[in-house]
């Protein structure tokens, strides 16, 4: 596969993986703490073995840019009652399927006992589905980052444009900004239990479409470098690299390693078409970072007849969470996920509890079924 | 076999009864109750596709001249959807997956049972295209389908058509593969490219709508594994990988033998396509399900001897050594990367989904 | 997040979508985030949507990067091979 195949060259991470350990070392013997932000990134770093090729004074935290773990489970409930009405069609993408819900009902055991629910792997589809399916409400359950979002906002104005009265988003669009700040906010011995760390890899496709720009609060503010990393293992490992060199020579700067697909401006017309649909909510909840002003997006009142909420007039519910679970600081990064109790016992991939159990990129998930032998070992 | 039908035609056209219409005519649930419909059915369908001695003695049971020996027994429902997909059909998928059960075990498969679970308003057509298509499997493989059952159930059960073969084979003398046999030091070999049926069937789901040459790889592996056997190494088990993949596989066989494994992905062959069709959705091709390969564990010294001799058969053509079986009391199925690092092959957690994060 | 991958734009289709190809394998794509967009072009694709054109030169660029060693690194690997 051309773009993707050059970018796991063994010989090139061999490479690299040299010129990090002589980096790592000009640093007199410190350890280095960076975050990844986004899921794809704690991923890949799993599917490749990239710790393996790392030195063991530097460590990857795993960060919270993973759209299924964050989304509170109170949501996933209002999808899942909406998805239990008899005339809705929920159509949904492949990763929230299995996600556990309170008293651990999930779309796919509600499906189970009769629900409409239907995969799709594009808003696209749900679109088509509801112009083929008049009789049908179609509900399409919107998750995601600045990637994702655009995508919705185009099939919205897709659906207008067909002039449907039977299409609806149930709208969970996260940012990233807000977060990172957070994140920053609460680091460095303020209380929230995030360990400090000295840089963040940036996530691929959310700079596609926000650009660099929004990132410089961390370097300019907080004085921590950021580079912005592709999804391949040879971009991370570049970036750590890059990581390196900004902390050893007291730099932080925002960079940019996936030069190939992001720009510093990013893409305008996916961000005015985001604009044009969407607007900031005051305040959302994030599973395990707590409220956070204007961190997420709903949908422009000139955009109500397509809102989910609107048209079901859906009321938030109080979900009904396991006390032992620790995502939430699994998220912050302030625990490992061999740190909780119920890592690996009653909480495994096949009957998960927590979301990062169950998202492929979720912390938990990344850690039992790529990393556990770390631990035996 | 052709005269015993015919036979069988006259005595119908005796009866006076009247053809099936094969065109447009559907299963409803009189074709289940045991009636004159039912015969009709398995006459004009199931008895004429399958058309044996054993079969067509019209009993409730098949008697058959039974050698002496071991025999190998194995059973196995298919459920796939869609019915029809590229490379194949749940009736030759019905076929192969038993005789590949049977010959995991060094057994020359020799029968096979059908039953079939027809839903209510289901086309004769594919009725008859399916077991035409078993008939057309068995003779290929050299087995006979020699008893049967039908059973029809109400509209909104049985996603069309559910399909159980059982199978009965003859182990040679001497041939002993189990799981128990894997040793710490066994070489791992894996007969072809992996994830072609699994992505083939994808390929033809409603949503998921992406265009491919990707054909199921489903097909009978007695062949090979007579080839194998034939070959003078050390062959401690072997294993059809289906569903869960080449993962579940290496895992349950990991398990039983209470070892742990290392294999090298760099040796593990996956198609250009199956590899592209995984990225796009999401997939990992360790996951996804096989219906025409298998693993096999043998003494070390052996491999080389033992992968040429695959790489002769049509089945072997790209047989790897894929790893080693090592000591490890966690089981674990570890993988060294293309990219040098290390991570472990886990069990499958359910259907693997297409996902877009 | 963001399972995004680089496709070729073999056809332009009407309406805005495409048709794309990864290693043989095709899919109908939306050109609705994008201008400009020409068949042979290298795009990224998320969720059916491209969002971005993928640059060659910067592609290049990066993997000549990718094998460029600083001068420790130079030391660090001429001990190993």
């Amino acid at each position: 596969m051309k773009y993707i195949d050059e970018f796991r060259n063994r010989a090139l991470a061999e490479n690299l993986a040299a010129s990090i350990k002589a980096e790592a070392r000009r640093g007199g013997g410190r350890e280095y703490r960076f975050m990844e932000f986004c899921g794809g990134h704690t991923h890949a770093i799993f599917r490749f073995g990239v710790p393996d090729l790392l030195p063991t004074n530097v460590h990857m935290i795993h960060g919270p840019g993973c759209p299924v773990c964050v989304l509170p489970m109170s949501r996933l409930d209002m999808a899942i009652q909406l998805a239990q009405s008899p005339e809705v069609t929920l159509c949904s993408y492949g990763d929230m399927l299995r996600v556990p819900g309170s008293r651990r009902l999930s779309l796919m055991k509600a499906k189970a006992a009769g629900a409409d629910v239907r995969m799709v792997t594009s808003p696209h589809e749900a679109v088509v589905f509801a112009r083929d399916n008049p009789h049908r409400q179609t509900v399409f359950f919107a998750i995601g980052f600045e990637t994702t979002a655009p995508p919705t906002a185009a099939a919205i104005k897709q659906a207008q444009e067909w002039r449907l009265n039977n299409f609806s988003v149930f709208c969970n669009h996260v940012l990233t900004p807000p977060a990172l700040v957070w994140l920053l906010e609460s680091g460095d011995g303020k209380g929230n239990g995030t360990p400090p760390l000295d840089g963040f890899v940036g996530p691929a496709h959310v700079s596609a479409i926000i650009g660099t720009g929004p990132y410089a609060v961390a370097a300019e503010k907080y004085r921590k470098p950021v580079v912005i990393a592709g999804f391949e293992p040879l971009d991370v490992m570049q970036a750590v690299l890059m990581l390196l060199r900004q902390v050893n020579c007291g730099r932080a700067e925002v960079e940019n390693e996936y030069t190939r697909a992001v720009t510093p401006v990013g893409n305008v017309k996916a961000q005015r078409l985001m604009r044009e649909v969407f607007e900031p909510r005051e305040i959302f909840e994030w599973r395990g970072l707590g409220l956070i002003a204007e961190s997420a997006l709903r949908l422009r009142a000139a955009f109500a007849a397509f809102d989910a909420e609107k048209r079901f007039s859906l009321s938030p519910i109080k979900a009904v969470e396991n006390p032992a679970c620790q995502c939430p600081a699994i998220l912050r990064g302030a625990k490992r996920p061999s740190d909780c109790k119920l890592f690996g016992k009653a909480c495994t991939p096949e009957s998960p509890i927590g979301s990062c159990m169950v998202s492929s990129e979720g912390a938990c998930a990344a850690w039992y079924i790529y990393g556990r032998r770390r631990k035996s070992a | 076999m052709v005269h015993l039908w015919q036979t069988e035609k006259k005595r119908m056209k005796l009866r006076g009864d009247l053809p099936l219409d094969l065109k447009t005519g559907r299963i409803d649930m009189t074709h289940g109750s045991g009636g004159r419909a039912m015969a009709q059915l398995i006459e004009r369908i199931f008895a004429r596709a399958f058309d044996n001695p054993a079969l067509a003695e019209n009993n409730d049971q098949a008697r058959l001249d039974f050698p002496v020996g071991k025999l190998a027994f194995s059973t196995d429902s298919f459920v796939v959807s869609p019915l029809f997909f590229p490379g194949g059909d749940i009736g030759s998928l019905a076929v192969h997956g038993t005789v590949n059960d049977v010959a995991m075990s060094g057994a020359k498969p020799l029968w096979l049972s059908a039953g079939f679970i027809i839903e209510e308003g289901f086309p004769l057509s594919d009725l008859a295209r399916i077991t035409d298509s078993m008939a057309a499997a068995a003779v290929k493989c050299g087995v006979a389908i020699v008893t049967g059952d039908t059973k029809v159930v109400e509209r909104g059960k049985a996603d069309g058509l559910y399909i159980n073969t059982a199978g009965i084979g003859a182990v040679p003398d001497g041939v002993d593969l189990s799981a128990g046999n894997v040793k710490p030091g066994d070489a791992i070999l894996l007969s072809g490219p992996i994830g072609e049926h699994g992505m083939a069937v994808m390929s033809r789901r409603e949503n998921l709508s992406f265009d491919s040459e990707i054909l199921s790889d489903s097909a009978p592996l007695h062949g090979l594994v007579e080839t194998m056997l034939a070959a003078g190494a050390g062959i401690h088990a072997l294993r059809d990988p289906t569903r869960g993949g080449l993962a579940a596989a290496l895992n349950e066989i990991a398990q039983a033998a209470n070892v742990g494994m290392r294999i090298d992905e760099r040796e593990v062959p996956v198609s250009p396509a199956v590899q592209s069709a995984c990225e796009i959705l999401g997939l990992d091709p360790l996951y996804v399900a096989n219906e025409g390969r298998l693993i096999a564990f043998c003494k070390a010294d052996d491999s080389g001897k033992l992968c040429d001799a695959m790489r002769r058969h049509e089945q072997g053509r790209k047989a790897a050594v894929i790893g080693r079986v090592v000591e490890d009391r966690h089981n674990f199925v570890e993988m060294h990367t293309i990219l040098g690092g290390r991570r472990i092959v886990d069990w499958p957690a359910g259907e693997p989904l297409p996902r877009i994060c | 997040m963001c399972l995004a991958i680089p496709a070729r734009i073999t056809k332009l289709l009407e309406n805005g979508r495409a048709l794309a190809d990864v290693g043989g394998v095709r899919r109908e794509i939306s050109l609705a985030l994008i201008d400009g967009a020409a068949e042979g072009d290298y795009v990224i694709v998320h969720v059916g949507y491209a969002l971005s054109r993928l640059d060659p030169q910067e592609a290049e660029k990066t993997l000549r990067m990718f094998s460029e060693m600083n001068e420790a690194g130079a030391r660090e690997t001429g001990g190993r091979k």
